[in-house]
């Protein structure tokens, strides 16, 4: 035994002599471990972005061998002065103020309604966030196919009965009209998504002690004031996450748009992303395409910083 | 769980007093309104499901009905013996398995590094990844497009596969798991004279398997429904993957309801099932990575 543990010692002790040569076997080990998520992460994260910059000052085209030219600032003040550029970021900020909202209230109010059930929770917690683990497509194509379409859709379709079939209630074409198509998308966003906030805030109205409820029960307190002076305040930390959260990816908001309406009817839900990816892959216009990509990632990137440091200082306050 | 119980208790005998009658008045009421959200939230999904089985002459009639004169599985076999979906859901596994093996492997090894081995230069690379965590990967798709030109992965798996193993948010996640775990395990079994990568495998991989459990399970269902990136570098049919394949599933069919229905339920039943079985995991997942960002 003890002449085991001598055997295994040897090797530290001889390093431990050799500071030097301690110092250099584990950086060389730390690099070891690196190295293969840092060549993946280097050739397809870092790479890219520094492309991007480089394209984005350049002419560069998807198609044809003809070297790109050097533009300097050329695209980017070209993207300033054009109005698509403008109206595709518009509906991107649109689409966000528009689905924050609902998704951040529904999924507090579900979440409060599901916590407050003793059996069978699980079969709400399933009902409210099996659709967020479908892929957009099936999403997308249950919604624009069944629910949308005119007529036979099942809203209008349910319209038409309760109406009568002639109703204009009952012809509501929600995809094809600029009036409606933003709305139809917010509303298959908010059915699709509700389920990831509405499990944050379950997650935080379970860290929520009985015990004071149970005290505010005491008190008289009813179930509207435990809610407004309990449970809203105790999940601040919970709503700022998801708010931030919520706000960052309806600014990423694409697939649903490119599947259902492509960006019509004349172009009014055409985001951001949409557009560049237009711009690069139909218009062939590689170089003006990345100058847009790189002004919508320091918008993101803003955002994220926003969101860091205001975190960051509520938790030092707190 | 024990402490809990006790404090159940004597809320019973409250209940039957006074305020008990509301109480279960409001709790029914709950439940009630629960259940209509409940009943709504499914709807898309059983109109999908109940249109599937329709036969096509009926999936267009006005004044709607639920109910059909004939409900078969002819729509699935149509969609099935068409052949791309069978091909989609094997794209789409050999993706999502690679990507998650590739991704738990590749982070778990330089987030044990990160939290565990003081190697210079730790701090910078530590924030490099930091960084991009802020940067979307739809940004990326045209500079990564001509990447692949470059190296001629267009419309190949390696293609398809290789930026995603790019994960900056696992590492994040592990290192910050490893970070909460005692220094003393490690101390002991260097002293012991194990090699790091003995360590690794042996000690820290097992630790980590509720960690490594949310992690492959996000990136899986992550994967199986990337669309914008597939959507670029995919450039035949049968490249594509399940969410890729559906979108464009309307041009093979025409627009036949039931069969565009029944494909969507095909499309969405795989992670559905999943789901069923992975439903703890995957909302304690959401709840813990979700609420320590």
């Amino acid at each position: 035994m003890e002449v085991q543990q001598e055997v295994a010692r040897a090797p530290a002790t001889q390093l431990s002599k050799t500071r030097g040569g301690n110092r250099w076997r584990r950086d060389l080990t730390g690099w070891g471990f690196m190295l293969p998520f840092m060549v993946v992460y280097a050739l397809f994260l870092i790479w890219p972005v520094i492309l991007m910059i480089k394209y984005s000052f350049t002419n560069k085209s998807l198609v044809g061998t003809g070297g790109s030219q050097f533009l300097g600032f050329e695209n980017y003040a070209r993207l300033f002065s054009d109005p698509d550029f403008w109206s595709s970021l518009w509906h991107t900020v649109w689409f966000t103020i528009l689905s924050t909202p609902p998704l951040v209230i529904l999924a507090l109010i579900f979440a409060m309604l599901t916590n407050r059930v003793i059996r069978g929770q699980w079969i709400f917690r399933f009902s409210f966030f099996a659709p967020f683990v479908l892929p957009v497509s099936v999403v997308a194509l249950i919604w624009w196919y069944m629910m949308y379409s005119p007529g036979f859709g099942l809203i209008d379709g349910t319209l038409g009965r309760i109406f009568g079939s002639s109703s204009s209630l009952a012809s509501i074409p929600w995809l094809t009209s600029t009036k409606t198509a933003m709305i139809s998308i917010v509303i298959t966003t908010v059915w699709w998504t509700l389920g990831f906030n509405f499990v944050l805030y379950l997650a935080g109205l379970q860290e929520i002690p009985r015990e004071l409820y149970d005290a505010a029960a005491v008190d008289g307190a009813g179930a509207w004031a435990q809610a407004r002076w309990i449970t809203i305040p105790l999940l601040k930390r919970t709503t700022l996450l998801v708010l931030a959260l919520q706000i960052l990816a309806s600014l990423k908001i694409f697939d649903q748009i490119y599947i259902m309406t492509s960006g019509g009817p004349d172009f009014s839900t055409r985001p951001i992303i949409e557009y560049f990816y237009d711009q690069g892959f139909t218009s062939y216009r590689i170089g003006f395409a990345s100058a847009v990509s790189v002004v919508y990632f320091l918008i993101i990137l803003a955002a994220s910083i926003a969101w860091f440091v205001l975190s960051r200082r509520r938790e030092e306050t707190a | 769980m024990e402490a809990e119980a006790p404090q159940r208790l004597t809320r019973i005998p409250k209940e039957q007093k006074g305020p008990s009658r509301r109480s279960r008045l409001g709790s029914t009421l709950n439940y009630i309104v629960l259940s209509i959200l409940a009943a709504a939230w499914l709807t898309p999904l059983a109109w999908a499901v109940d249109t599937a089985l329709k036969p096509e002459s009926e999936t267009t009639i006005t004044p709607i009905t639920w109910d059909s004169s004939n409900f078969n599985l002819g729509a699935f076999k149509e969609v099935i013996d068409a052949g791309n979906i069978l091909r989609w859901y094997g794209n789409s596994a050999l993706v999502s398995i690679v990507v998650t093996a590739g991704v738990v492997i590749l982070a778990s090894l330089a987030a044990y590094a990160l939290s565990r081995i003081p190697f210079r230069g730790r701090t910078v690379l530590f924030w490099v990844i930091l960084a991009g965590l802020m940067i979307p990967p739809q940004v990326l798709i045209l500079p990564l497009f001509a990447e692949m030109q470059i190296f001629g992965f267009v419309n190949t798996y390696q293609g398809i596969i290789l930026p995603q193993l790019a994960s900056a948010l696992a590492v994040f996640i592990l290192k910050v798991f490893f970070d909460g775990i005692p220094h003393e395990l490690e101390e002991s079994a260097l002293v012991d004279g194990a090699s790091r990568l003995r360590i690794y495998w042996q000690i820290w991989m097992p630790l980590a398997r509720p960690a490594l459990a949310a992690v492959a399970i996000f990136t899986f269902v992550t994967s199986w429904n990337y669309f914008i990136w597939p959507l670029v570098v995919v450039t035949s049919t049968n490249m594509m993957t399940i969410p890729l394949g559906l979108q464009a599933v309307q041009s093979a069919f025409g627009v036949h309801y039931a069969q565009i229905m029944a494909s969507a339920v095909l499309g969405g039943l795989p992670l559905l099932v999943a789901f069923i079985f992975f439903q703890r995991q995957i909302v304690e997942g959401i709840a813990n990575t979700g609420l320590k960002g």
